[in-house]
């Protein structure tokens, strides 16, 4: 970007800005400059510590080391208020708006001024920007992204010289992305920075200037996201070391064990992720893993398939299990068919964090005998905790444990015990490995190979390529709510699921 | 610079802890009482005597703590059930009404019977009439999601005038001289006494509590029912990744609430009372909230809270005539007793911390 002569080239810079959570380092030693206008991406996965940094810049919190510099002058950013004068305004996932007031009261509240001088700037402000938003209606009637027009005319309030944006577009429908987009490239036109976080490389390509990606809280790479290809972009993003199957090749039987044929499906929830005629089969002896960034349609696919949401009866046999159609069936009907499910959150839906681990065995393995004529059998229930534990390892002081005083590895390979011992013909599992350490991550996908060898389907959802990639026998690349044809695993290239998980799903990619 | 204080989640609670609230939250509703009636001009050492030791010192007494336990545990525990699914039943006391109030017209239609089985026809009738009536917030939260909590409530002021409006009408004595009260139960109405003393009132109710007690007991600790309920309380998600249906949770708790509720409400006109008139109950119904979360919301610690519940409300009445206590002494202990435990809930699983002042650049 043109800097505007009189002023420092460099708005803001980063030097070496270091934060550690007692031993857990989430921000090591990151450097960062920022143009006068410049729009820079900030990429990376969840708790790469994109998150943190905006919070040191914003000063909601402080570095442990490093120093900050601001038009040149290095700055101590010891609270938000102080970021505020600087220039500096932060757009939250999250909205902080009254429901029962109005625009301008809420902004009123923060910016000082009587209430019609407000209402007029924030009819200026909305007009230059095309922030189409009534000054005088109350919030509880605005949609979602109204609120965040109103969030980000509070910060505009205020002649900011940097936004900070955290996802702005996860809480946008579609058609609400441009019309932001358009508002967003004015302010950089007008000598507005922003730094942009966000993992979906098509608005970064689209919006961009530059991309900075966050891995494990140090900066591994910088791009232009305008002459970066889909490729490079991805490869900067997933990391260079995909580990290839080292286990032996899926010898699955012909007949699939779950099918899903063309299921769309409409999410009530405006924002919630809809599916757009997914197609797939998994068969006994196979794992087949589905990779993409969340929030693509993975978690509504996951409720689907486990009966969480039901499918209207007419649409029943868009999934069907050994060729029963069961969309319309409700999560136990599924299990007694030899369906079993580990879901993504383990702590509050896999288990009930305040129960112990006896008692969080009954949530899914109450009809393998350990309920009979509507009592308990304690006897049965604490033989299958235990049996659990010691075939997991998992580290507890034993069956009477609460659920929330495991680490999350453990009681990742608890949940994935109890399920693996009800001997399922179809496991379904969701970010197998999500946040837990290395060991027990190890251990959890040996035990899914293992368990695909004893002839049962897995499929497996996955946001961890190296995971993906490490035990699937076919790939999937979810996009849009849309599936992509599958790929053998052995085969694929990085680069070309890279280029699927941005939409490209090409018609030569061969189909397994 | 002032520092400020602030609420911060302690990271393990231990269990004797929340065993202390209910013993903590009763010392200090005593001891308010004594200072707060103390400033009435009751002596607090007096005060303490007739809420806690008086209400135990004779037979008579202890009748009265038995009849008034009866209907406090017998709600609380049909309740809890609900409580602990996060089902907010707070309409047992129009519940309660409705119970009584349909119970009753079997009497009233009969009132020169002497059918054995009429009592336990009436005691189904206040079970079924209880649990439809509590049946309504269930068909609206589950069709409608309408607030159980306002509902139940509501449905208590329109229990109230059903009551009122029956009782001056069809279910008013005809030679009663217009007072708004039925005609007096025949004896095959009523709960046996407990005792041949003409003056003790306690009758055969409290076993029949005792008995569901236990039933309650088995229910909540043993039954995969039970079981399932709790889940959906502690975590919804769960509940619905197990496949346990909320809906049906609405339903089963807001049906034993209510049938516990119009049992207790049986009690009440097959008791003490013996008929139906506008006053059946002294707010069991509301009451019996703070008895089932005083209890730990556990069948057996309801047993408890309800007893001494009973007996603060006998010495309560007693104190009111011979103290001189104001007549809503037995409220305002009860409010003590909300107020204390919560606050002493709250601090079992919340610390205080003093938070340094903001550093100003």
């Amino acid at each position: 970007m043109k800097t505007k002569a009189g002023e420092s080239p460099l708005l803001l810079q980063l030097r070496n800005i270091t934060k550690r959570y007692g031993t857990y380092v989430a921000n090591d030693s990151v450097d960062l400059a920022l143009e006068h206008g410049q729009i820079c991406a900030i990429l990376g996965e969840n708790g790469a510590g994109k998150s943190t940094l905006m919070k040191t810049i914003y000063g909601i919190q402080q570095p442990d080391e490093g120093e900050i510099v601001w038009n040149g002058e290095k700055v101590a950013v010891t609270s938000p208020s102080v970021a505020r004068d600087l220039g500096i305004g932060m757009v939250f996932q999250h909205f902080s708006l009254f429901e029962t007031i109005s625009v301008v009261e809420n902004i009123s509240l923060t910016v000082p001024g009587s209430l019609p001088d407000l209402a007029e700037i924030i009819r200026q402000k909305a007009d230059e920007y095309g922030l189409h938003v009534n000054p005088d209606a109350p919030v509880h009637g605005l949609s979602v992204g109204e609120r965040q027009r109103v969030e980000i005319i509070r910060c505009l309030m205020q002649d900011p010289k940097l936004l900070i944006l955290d996802e702005p577009t996860s809480v946008l429908p579609p058609h609400s992305v441009q019309q932001l987009f358009g508002t967003l490239r004015k302010l950089s036109e007008r000598g507005v920075a922003m730094l942009y976080i966000s993992h979906k490389l098509e608005e970064i390509r689209d919006l961009c200037h530059c991309a900075v990606v966050l891995r494990q809280g140090r900066v591994t790479g910088t791009a232009n996201p305008r002459q970066a290809t889909s490729a490079e972009l991805a490869r900067l993003m997933i990391g260079q070391d995909i580990p290839t199957a080292r286990h032996a090749e899926a010898k699955p039987s012909c007949e699939p064990a779950l099918t899903v044929s063309d299921l769309t499906y409409e999410n009530p929830d405006p924002l919630g992720e809809s599916l757009d005629s997914v197609s797939m089969a998994v068969r006994p002896g196979e794992i087949v893993g589905i990779a993409g960034v969340s929030g693509n349609g993975q978690s509504t696919l996951a409720r689907i398939l486990s009966g969480e949401i039901r499918l209207q009866g007419h649409m029943a046999g868009r999934i069907q299990v050994f060729d029963h159609p069961v969309g319309d069936a409700p999560p136990g009907t599924r299990r007694q068919m030899g369906v079993t499910f580990v879901p993504e959150e383990r702590l509050g839906r896999a288990t009930v964090p305040t129960m112990s681990l006896a008692d969080n065995v009954l949530l899914t393995a109450h009809g393998a005998g350990l309920v009979r004529k509507g009592l308990i059998r304690r006897r049965q229930q604490a033989d299958f905790a235990d049996k659990c534990i010691s075939a997991m390892d998992v580290r507890s002081r034993g069956r009477q444990s609460i659920a929330s005083s495991l680490s999350g590895g453990n009681l990742q390979k608890f949940v994935l015990g109890r399920e693996i011992l009800l001997k399922p013909r179809i496991l379904i599992v969701s970010q197998p490995t999500w946040g837990i350490d290395v060991g027990a991550a190890a251990m959890v996908r040996q035990k899914l190979v293992d368990l695909r060898d004893t002839g049962t389907a897995i499929l497996m959802i996955s946001e961890e390529l190296e995971e993906i990639f490490e035990i699937s026998d076919r790939i999937h690349v979810m996009y849009h709510g849309r599936l992509s044809p599958s790929v053998q695993a052995r085969s694929v290239t990085a680069e070309d699921v890279g280029r699927m998980m941005m939409g490209e799903f090409d018609q030569k990619m061969r189909a397994a | 610079m002032m520092g400020r204080y602030a609420l911060v989640q302690r990271s393990e609670v231990s269990l004797k802890s929340i065993m202390l609230v209910p013993l903590v939250t009763f010392v200090l509703a005593l001891l308010g009482s004594m200072v707060l009636f103390g400033f009435l001009g009751a002596p607090p050492l007096e005060v303490l005597y007739r809420l806690l030791i008086d209400p135990l010192a004779s037979a008579y007494n202890i009748s009265e703590v038995v009849i008034k336990a009866a209907p406090l545990i017998l709600i609380a525990q049909g309740l809890a059930i609900g409580f602990r699914a996060k089902v907010w039943n707070i309409g047992a006391e129009g519940q309660l009404i409705i119970g009584a109030v349909a119970a009753s017209v079997i009497p009233i239609t009969f009132p020169e019977s002497q059918n054995v089985l009429m009592l336990p026809a009436m005691m189904l009738a206040g079970m079924i009439a209880g649990a439809a009536w509590a049946g309504i917030a269930a068909a609206l939260k589950t069709r409608f999601n309408a607030s159980e909590i306002i509902v139940t409530l509501m449905l208590n002021q329109i229990a109230v005038q059903i009551l009122y409006f029956l009782i001056n009408g069809p279910l008013k004595d005809p030679m009663g001289f217009s007072y708004p009260q039925s005609v007096s139960f025949p004896p095959v109405a009523m709960y046996p006494l407990l005792s041949d003393d003409g003056m003790l009132r306690a009758n055969a109710s409290i076993l029949v509590v005792i008995l569901l007690s236990i039933a309650a007991l088995i229910y909540v600790t043993r039954t995969f029912s039970g079981y399932t309920l709790l889940v959906g309380g502690l975590a919804p998600s769960a509940a619905s990744y197990a496949g346990f249906s909320a809906k049906k949770a609405v339903w089963i708790t807001l049906l034993i609430g209510g049938a516990a509720a119009g049992l207790a409400g049986v009690g009440e006109i097959s008791g003490p009372i013996g008929r139906l008139q506008p006053s059946l109950s002294p707010g069991y119904g509301f009451a019996a909230i703070i008895v089932a979360y005083l209890g730990g919301l556990h069948p057996v610690g309801i047993l408890l809270a309800g007893t001494f519940m009973a007996i603060v409300y006998v010495g309560a009445d007693g104190a009111i005539i011979d103290v001189g206590l104001p007549p809503a002494a037995p409220v305002i202990f009860q409010g003590m007793v909300l107020v204390f435990y919560l606050a002493s809930f709250a601090l079992v699983q919340y610390r205080i911390v003093r938070v340094q002042p903001e550093a100003r650049a």
